[in-house]
Parts: structure tokens; C-alpha cells; sequence
């Protein structure tokens, strides 16, 4: 019989360091943003951030922004500010959040480091709608409020297999980036340096994936809601040694952690698969729940977004394209099903997880019956929960509760 | 130990069922959940020990579930009204079958396997169409008592069509009904369709259905009315209101083999 007993997240050591090379990372944008002579650029998070930090940018990720946003619990101060201006309550709460704290002129940036007033001033705005296409949207608000070059790339969507010609054409938009971008960065586009950067974000991501691998280990040593956490680094601070370094951190931790048999979850019962979206909001509160029932959310699409595969610095250009055009969010159901499959075997997972995230339909993988037909394939049963990225309005926290709490005891008495 | 007690508190109403180790139902009450989910838990059990007839100190283990299952101090074990109500409902009908439990604040649709193990479940979506809290809403719109509600659909000719599934825009839509001077009855049979509706979304009807909640407790017609929707039998428990405790006093049973459920 299940019992909800007192959790305690087991602490990360590597968590110290994190802070300080993220803080370091948003002092140094201030800064810039202050006083120069680094141009900025905003970044959507799986956009062409290689290209712009070879040319000499600093970059900031609105997504970023908006997670913290989430995490901090502030979105709903700022969601009505948007939905105000004509940006429904139904779109992207990443997107509402982030530009209703615009107008406000408030961050969370302010309260986590003493001294940041506001988020950097982008001096271009670059999106990949890989993603989907509300990122294109929530930076043309930008571009038409502080009169911004907006740039980027058009991915196609719901892919199936990855053809040449595709691919030639998102090559052809990145090399288009690079005139306008030399231009407001007022460096020359160097081949060498775009190979560089390509290979450290390389290092970064394998280290990110070999990251995520440990949990293939019974009992896991890192769930998901660290995860969450824990891969700030790779989406911020990829194509830097900064970032690599820090993966070697973790990646160490995490192995003494195996080597020691620590779990995140203590008598770990139960492993299951996170699909979607993070509630931000929610995320230490749903923690310590699923570690009160021994149970370990330990894989995600979600954190896996990070691992490119494909990248390559001998031939950067195509390789970005091609890393940038296989993640998850943008393939068609047959591929999201057989990935998810391929991870519920390796982790050996009990069941699945399904977050519908009312404002995120992109990152809502319950929608067209893949939950019924995994059932099926996989014979582990699958849990939907309704809610939101940051718009904690549409989380019933009593419901979510009892339906994990269920399908837990539905999983004991399996 | 020589009773078992279940309580489920509810949303709406706390529900309390005692049995012995055969499984037979001594005591039950119900009462409404109000604000307190303990006081309402207490007086539940207090009138369901008066109901039967045992008020001296007999040594029982309590078993909770519904969203007041945690205020209980002195419950021995928790369980969630989703096995709660599968357990219960497997106990009067041991065959696989889908269970529909219609209660105040939500709906939820249990797939039962032969052996009484869960399948699957789902509950409704944030939002309280197709449950109780619809049906008092739109009764007390039309200023009927809650219990009237079956008696008019029944006497029905026909039935209005409702468009929105949202409960504050279905009051406006038989506001306009009501200007067009359709009957009650009708107006309230179409209300029941609205709920069954919302149920249909939740998931498919596979093989054998048994229908349990308080909504389906009060309003047998509803339950008539969804039979000629999927054209064969409804099975209804006894006690259709009480499932969910009654599965609780079966999870309170079965601990006692196990030494208690605090051991």
C-alpha cells in the first residue's frame, strides 16, 4: 500500500558551481549590456547560438528567461500583463510571462544577482522555429518594441525522415544569417572560430548525454526534476569550456554516486519517463512527492532535447543543420514514438508520464492517441497530467496528486 | 479486529461504510464534506458505527480516500478513490469491466482486468462538466431541488441540445430555451445528456460497464439514459454512492492478513 512519507531531495555538490558560472554568466551579458563592447544577441534555445558566438556575441535565451520565470513562481504576475496587449491566455506561457515582465520591468535576473535591473538589451534577435513557431512571434514583439533586427531560421515541421533537400535549405538560411550578423556584430565571419565553438558545443552535449546515461543505472542517481536543473549549462553555455567543465564535474559526481549505489530516490520501487514539458513551478513540489512514494522520474524528452548528435566541426555548417533538425519537438509522431520506446527499454522504465501543457501544444505529446498506442506497443501503462510550463492557473494540483498517486498504486499492484 | 471501516471524503459529500470479515456491510452513512474534512469524516463514521449499531469500543482499522484523505489522524492507511472504487466495484462484479464513477467534483473511468487489477484510469480534465457540481449548478439555476432532478428527466418528451461544455455557459444556453418556452423537463433531460456526453469524451466503453457515484445514486434515470446510448446493460452496485468506501473498508480487510496496516 502506498504511504506518502517526509522526502528529501538528496543536494548535487556540482549544484555550487553551477550557480557560479551561471552567475557569472549573467554579470558578464549585464555588463555588456551596460557598457559594451560585446553586441547580444537573443537566441531562441535550439537556435544557431554556434554561429553567434563565433562571431563575437554574448548570448541571452528568452526561454531561459521564461523558465526562470516559471521556477520562480512569477509567471502569473506577469501572463495577465500580456494577455492584456492581445497575447491570448491559450499561447505559450513562456512567451506571455516573459514579455508581461518586459513591461513591467521586472526579472528574476534582479533578485537572484544583486545589481542586474533588467534583462540584457539585445542588439539582434535570432529564432529557429524548430522549436515552434511562438518563438518567431514572441521575438517580433521584441523587434517591433525596442526596433531590433530580427533574423532566423524556418525548420520544417513534423518530420519524418531527414531529407538532403531540407537540409541544404536550413544550411542556405544559416549561411544567410552571417551578412546582417557580421554587420551588427562588426566582426568577420571566421570559419575556424565557428569550428571551434562547434566543437566545444560538441564536448558539451556528449557530456550532457553521457550525463543523462547514468540514470540507466538501477537506482538512478539523478532524476529528472534535477535534470531540469542541472542542464542550465548546456542550453546557456554550450560552445564554451566553461560548460564542458562543468559536465565533467557532474558527470563525475554522478558516477561516484553510481559506484557508491547513492540514488536520487531512496529504495527506488519504481522508473518512469517525464514526456513533455517541466511545471516549472511545481518542480521541487513534485520532487519530493515521487521520492515520498520511492518512485523515480528519471528520462525525459524534455532534457534530452540537449544531446546533438550530429554535430561536427569538420563540416559545421551541415551539421548544425542537421542537429538542429532532428530534435524531438519538431519530428512526426512515428519517430516521437519509436524514440520514446527505444528509452522506456533502456532505462527500463515502469510507465509513462504525459505532461499536456495547456499553453505548449508543440511539447504536448498526449494529444493524437501516442499514450493509448504506446499502452499497446510497450504493455506500461501511461498517465496523463493536465497543466502548464509557468501558467500555474491551469494546474490542479489536488487532481495531478491523486492521478500520480493512483497510477503508482496501480503500478504495485501490477 | 473485528471491523472495517472505510471513509471516502469527498469533494461534496464524506462517505463511511463499515463491514465485518465477510464482507458484509454493517453501517453506512453520508454526510455533506463542508469545510472541515476531518469534522466531516468523524460525524460519517460516528453515524455509520450508529447505523450499525455497534457504538461500544470495538477495535477497527480505518482505510481513507478522496481529497480529504489525508485529514484523517487516526486512519491507519490512506488509499486514492481510484483503487478505492475499482476494488469496490470488482467486489460486486468480479469479471473485467470498465467502471464509471460519477461524483460531485469529478468523473473518472476505470478499466478493470478479470482478476480486479487496474488497466488504465482517467479522470476528467480540470473542469467540473459532466460531474455533480454541473448538475447542482444548473438545478440551482432553474431553482429545482437537486433531488427533483431525475423525476423531471424521466417525464420528458424530449430533450434540448447543449452546445457549450463550459457549466456557466450551458446556464446561459437554457436561459435562452427557457425564453423559447421549453419545458423543464426537457430542459433537465438534456442537461443529463450533456453529462453522459462529457463521459463518452473521457475514453471508449469497453465490455461490461458498471456505473457507481453519487450522481448515479440519485439519478437512476441517468443511468437508463446511457444504457440506450450504448444499447446493453449497466451494472450498478448496491450501494453505488458508497463504492469508493467500501473499497476502503476491502483495503482495511485485506491489511488485517498482513498484521495491520501500520505493521
Amino acid at each position: 500500500m502506498s504511504e506518502e512519507k517526509k522526502a528529501t531531495i538528496k543536494k548535487i555538490r556540482a549544484t555550487g558551481h553551477m550557480r557560479k558560472i551561471m552567475a557569472d554568466y549573467f554579470y558578464e551579458l549585464d555588463r555588456a549590456s551596460r557598457q559594451g563592447p560585446q553586441k547580444i544577441a537573443w537566441c531562441t534555445s535550439v537556435g544557431p547560438a554556434e554561429l553567434l558566438l563565433s562571431l563575437g556575441f554574448l548570448v541571452h535565451y528568452p526561454e531561459n528567461h521564461g523558465a526562470m520565470l516559471g521556477a520562480t513562481r512569477t509567471a502569473n504576475d506577469y501572463i495577465p500583463v500580456a494577455n492584456a496587449i492581445g497575447y491570448s491566455p491559450d499561447i505559450c506561457s513562456y512567451l506571455t510571462s516573459d514579455i508581461g515582465a518586459f513591461i513591467k520591468k521586472e526579472t528574476p535576473l534582479s533578485r537572484a544577482y544583486e545589481g542586474i535591473e533588467g534583462v540584457p538589451k539585445p542588439d539582434v534577435l535570432v529564432f529557429n522555429t524548430n522549436q515552434c513557431r511562438e518563438v518567431q512571434d514572441w521575438l517580433s514583439w521584441y523587434s517591433r518594441e525596442l526596433q531590433v533586427p530580427i533574423m532566423g531560421i524556418s525548420t520544417y515541421c513534423n518530420i519524418g525522415k531527414i531529407t538532403d533537400n531540407a537540409l541544404e535549405s536550413i544550411v542556405q538560411q544559416i549561411k544567410d544569417l552571417i551578412p546582417p550578423l557580421e554587420k551588427i556584430s562588426g566582426n568577420k565571419f571566421d570559419i575556424d572560430k565557428f569550428r571551434h565553438v562547434m566543437a566545444l558545443s560538441k564536448k558539451c552535449t556528449e557530456l550532457w548525454k553521457k550525463v543523462l546515461e547514468t540514470n540507466m543505472t538501477a537506482p538512478a542517481p539523478m532524476s529528472f526534476f534535477d535534470a531540469t536543473i542541472h542542464m542550465g549549462p548546456a542550453v546557456v553555455l554550450r560552445g564554451s569550456e566553461t560548460a564542458v567543465e562543468y559536465y565533467e564535474l557532474l558527470l563525475q559526481e554522478l558516477e561516484e554516486r553510481i559506484a557508491n549505489g547513492v540514488g536520487a530516490v531512496d529504495g527506488e520501487k519504481f522508473r518512469l519517463y517525464w514526456e513533455g514539458m517541466p511545471i516549472w513551478g511545481k518542480l521541487r513540489d513534485l520532487s519530493e512527492f515521487f521520492i515520498g512514494f520511492n518512485t523515480a522520474v528519471i528520462a525525459s524528452t524534455y532534457c534530452n532535447s540537449w544531446i546533438f548528435k550530429a554535430f561536427d566541426p569538420a563540416d559545421p555548417f551541415m551539421s548544425m543543420a542537421r542537429a538542429y533538425t532532428e530534435i524531438f519537438i519538431v519530428r512526426d509522431e512515428d519517430f516521437k514514438e519509436k524514440y520514446i520506446e527505444e528509452i522506456v527499454h533502456k532505462f527500463k522504465l515502469d510507465g509513462i508520464l504525459f505532461h499536456d501543457s495547456k499553453t505548449c501544444p508543440a511539447n504536448s505529446n498526449n494529444r493524437y492517441g501516442m499514450p493509448e498506442r504506446l499502452e499497446k506497443r510497450l504493455g506500461i501503462p501511461t498517465l496523463t497530467i493536465n497543466g502548464d510550463l509557468n501558467d500555474l492557473r491551469c494546474y490542479s494540483e489536488e487532481q495531478a496528486k491523486t492521478n500520480i498517486e493512483a497510477f503508482i498504486e496501480q503500478l504495485e499492484a501490477k | 479486529m473485528n471491523c472495517f471501516v472505510g471513509i471516502d471524503i469527498g469533494a461534496s459529500t464524506t462517505k463511511a461504510i463499515i463491514i465485518n470479515e465477510e464482507k458484509e456491510v454493517l453501517g453506512h452513512s453520508v454526510n455533506n464534506s463542508g469545510a472541515d474534512f476531518e469534522v466531516a469524516a468523524d460525524q460519517a463514521f460516528g453515524k455509520a458505527r450508529e447505523n450499525a449499531g455497534r457504538e461500544g469500543s470495538d477495535k477497527c482499522i480505518i482505510v481513507t480516500t478522496g481529497y480529504g484523505r489525508r485529514n484523517v489522524p487516526y486512519a491507519d492507511a490512506t488509499k486514492t478513490e481510484i483503487s478505492c472504487h475499482a476494488g469496490g466495484s470488482f467486489h460486486y462484479f468480479p469479471h473485467a469491466h470498465t467502471l464509471i464513477d460519477i461524483g460531485g467534483q469529478d468523473s473518472k473511468i476505470i478499466r478493470i482486468d478479470g482478476t480486479g487489477k487496474r488497466t488504465s484510469f482517467k479522470m476528467n480534465r480540470k473542469c467540473a462538466a459532466g460531474t455533480g457540481a454541473f448538475l447542482e449548478e444548473i438545478a440551482n439555476r432553474l431553482k429545482i431541488k437537486l433531488g427533483k432532478l431525475n423525476e423531471l428527466a424521466e417525464k420528458a418528451e424530449s430533450s434540448i441540445q447543449i452546445g457549450s461544455y463550459c457549466t456557466v455557459f450551458t446556464a446561459t444556453e437554457i436561459l435562452a430555451r427557457i425564453r423559447e418556452g421549453i419545458d423543464v423537463t426537457d430542459i433537465v433531460k438534456g442537461v443529463f445528456n450533456s453529462v453522459i456526453k462529457r463521459v463518452f469524451e473521457m475514453d471508449s466503453m469497453e465490455g461490461n460497464v458498471v456505473m457507481s457515484g453519487g450522481v448515479v445514486a440519485y439519478n437512476p434515470f441517468l443511468v437508463t439514459m446511457f444504457e440506450e446510448r450504448i444499447e446493453k446493460k449497466i451494472f450498478v452496485p448496491p450501494l453505488p454512492q458508497l463504492t469508493g468506501a467500501f473499497g476502503a473498508a476491502l483495503y482495511a480487510l485485506e491489511s488485517k492478513g498482513k498484521g495491520g496496516l501500520n505493521a
